[in-house]
This record gives structure tokens, C-alpha cells and sequence, in this order.
């Protein structure tokens, strides 16, 4: 196991000409790592609910605040942007939109997508929850 | 038998197709178990995603009492065991895989590899106990 074969290695990624769907690849997987730590919230929220009235205000005092807000804000965006990134990657599991402006629109289709339907989401939420 | 005896015998033929060979397997030996299982869990939230949404918005402004009440009905209880189960095990598999591929020390690949396996378990467990907690009125 000493001995060191040289092999061929692959080029990394600087080489490469960047590309949308290079970027939304690391966009993917930053928005699933990011997700991963927001259910902690999530879990947060449920338990303080099953809690009592203290705890439950804590989570809503948490998340009016600024920072909260931003953070959830940024939740369902990375929520929103992954799922959409994530159908387009069912849609190709499939063997379908392969081809360069198929797989362009589909990136472009999840990065607006995700924007869009995170502020109809926000646009909903202060329209209903403005109200009480 | 000797290396040197069976290096020039032919191989016994084998009754064992290509794909019977690679089926299951693979180099974690675990095939594609995990590929699929990311796949199942993520129809799942895609079907999951619209009703999830709607009972956060109805949560929306409520306090403690008004929310433990919409949480703790049936259906929305089983909309929000489906959907934590499915993300906690779809997250679960999607952070080994970068683990895997950014974690090369074997030892700290492994302690990391389970410090993910209780993160999912713990998170997921506890939101599940918080909403069986709530429909039970306790």
C-alpha cells in the first residue's frame, strides 16, 4: 500500500467556464445544508406549541423579530428554491431536459420559481396573519 | 489453491447476469437503497408541500391556545408526521452524501457520518413527539 500509483486525475471545477446550472448545483446543496439546520426550528416551534404559553411566546417574540424574520424569510426561500431545483432534478432522473436551452430554462424556471413563490408565500402570510 | 495454480485455469462460467451482479450492490455494498429512498421521501414533500403551507399560514397570529388547537386535529397532525418523517430522512440522506464527499479523514467521516444519523433522529423524534403531545391533548 506504500507504493503511490500515478493516475490520471480529472480536472477540478476552476477549469471549467462557470455555467447557471454549475452554480445552481452549489446553490442546491447549500440550500439542503441550510435547510437541514432549520428544522431545528422548526422542531423548535412544534415543541414550545406543545409546551405551554411561555414557550410559545418565546418562538413567536423569536421570529417577529428582525433576525427572526430574516431568518425565516430565508428558510422558505432556501424551502421554495429546493424544492423547485429539486423536481428539476426528478424531471432529468426521468431522462428528460438534457439538452442546453432545456436544462437552461429548467435552472431559470427553479431560480425564479423559488423567488416568486416565496414572496406569494410572505405576500399570504401578512395578508392572513396581518389581519389577527 | 495457489495464486499461481488458478492464474491460468479458465473461470468456471457463471449462471449470474450483469445486472444480478450489480443489483444491490455497489462499493457500499448497499446498492442504490439510499438514491431511491431520497427520491421516494422527496414526491413525498412535493405532495406534502401545499397543505404544510397552509397550516403554517393558518398558525399565523395565533397564540399558544389557538395554535395547540390546529395543531393537535387529525388531519393536520398526520399532514405534519408525514412531512417530518419524510424530511428528516430525505435530510438525513442528503448530508451523508456531502459528508462523504468533503470528508475524506476516515475517522472523522464516521463521527460525522453519526453525529448526522442522531441530528436527523433527535430532531425528527422530538417534533414527533411534539405534535402526538398536542393530539392527546396532555
Amino acid at each position: 500500500m506504500t507504493a503511490r500509483i500515478e493516475r490520471p486525475l480529472s480536472p477540478h471545477m476552476q477549469v471549467y467556464r462557470w455555467t447557471l446550472t454549475m452554480a445552481l448545483s452549489i446553490v442546491h446543496r447549500a440550500t439542503g445544508i441550510a435547510l437541514y439546520f432549520g428544522t431545528l426550528l422548526l422542531a423548535w416551534w412544534l415543541i414550545a406549541a406543545a409546551s405551554g404559553p411561555g414557550a410559545y411566546a418565546n418562538v413567536q417574540a423569536f421570529t417577529g423579530s428582525i433576525i427572526g424574520k430574516l431568518i425565516v424569510f430565508g428558510y422558505t426561500w432556501a424551502l421554495m428554491h429546493h424544492l423547485l431545483s429539486g423536481l428539476r432534478h426528478l424531471v432529468w432522473d426521468l431522462g428528460y431536459g438534457f439538452k442546453a436551452n432545456e436544462r437552461e430554462a429548467l435552472t431559470w424556471g427553479a431560480l425564479i420559481g423559488g423567488i416568486s413563490l416565496t414572496v406569494l408565500v410572505w405576500i399570504a402570510a401578512y395578508a392572513i396573519g396581518g389581519g389577527r | 489453491m495457489s495464486i499461481n495454480e488458478s492464474h491460468g485455469s479458465p473461470k468456471p462460467p457463471s449462471m449470474r447476469t450483469p445486472l444480478g451482479r450489480v443489483r444491490s450492490l455497489g462499493s457500499s455494498h448497499s446498492g442504490t437503497t439510499d438514491f431511491w429512498r431520497q427520491r421516494i421521501t422527496a414526491v413525498a414533500m412535493t405532495l406534502l408541500i401545499v397543505p404544510v403551507i397552509v397550516v403554517v399560514l393558518m398558525l399565523l397570529g395565533r397564540n399558544q391556545a389557538g395554535a395547540a388547537q390546529i395543531l393537535g386535529s387529525l388531519p393536520i397532525a398526520i399532514i405534519l408526521l408525514l412531512f417530518i418523517v419524510a424530511s428528516a430522512w430525505h435530510m438525513k440522506i442528503g448530508m451523508q452524501v456531502v459528508i462523504e464527499d468533503y470528508i475524506h479523514n476516515e475517522k472523522l467521516k464516521l463521527a460525522s457520518v453519526m453525529a448526522n444519523n442522531f441530528f436527523s433522529v433527535a430532531v425528527a423524534l422530538a417534533s414527533i413527539y411534539a405534535i402526538l403531545k398536542l393530539s392527546s391533548g396532555v
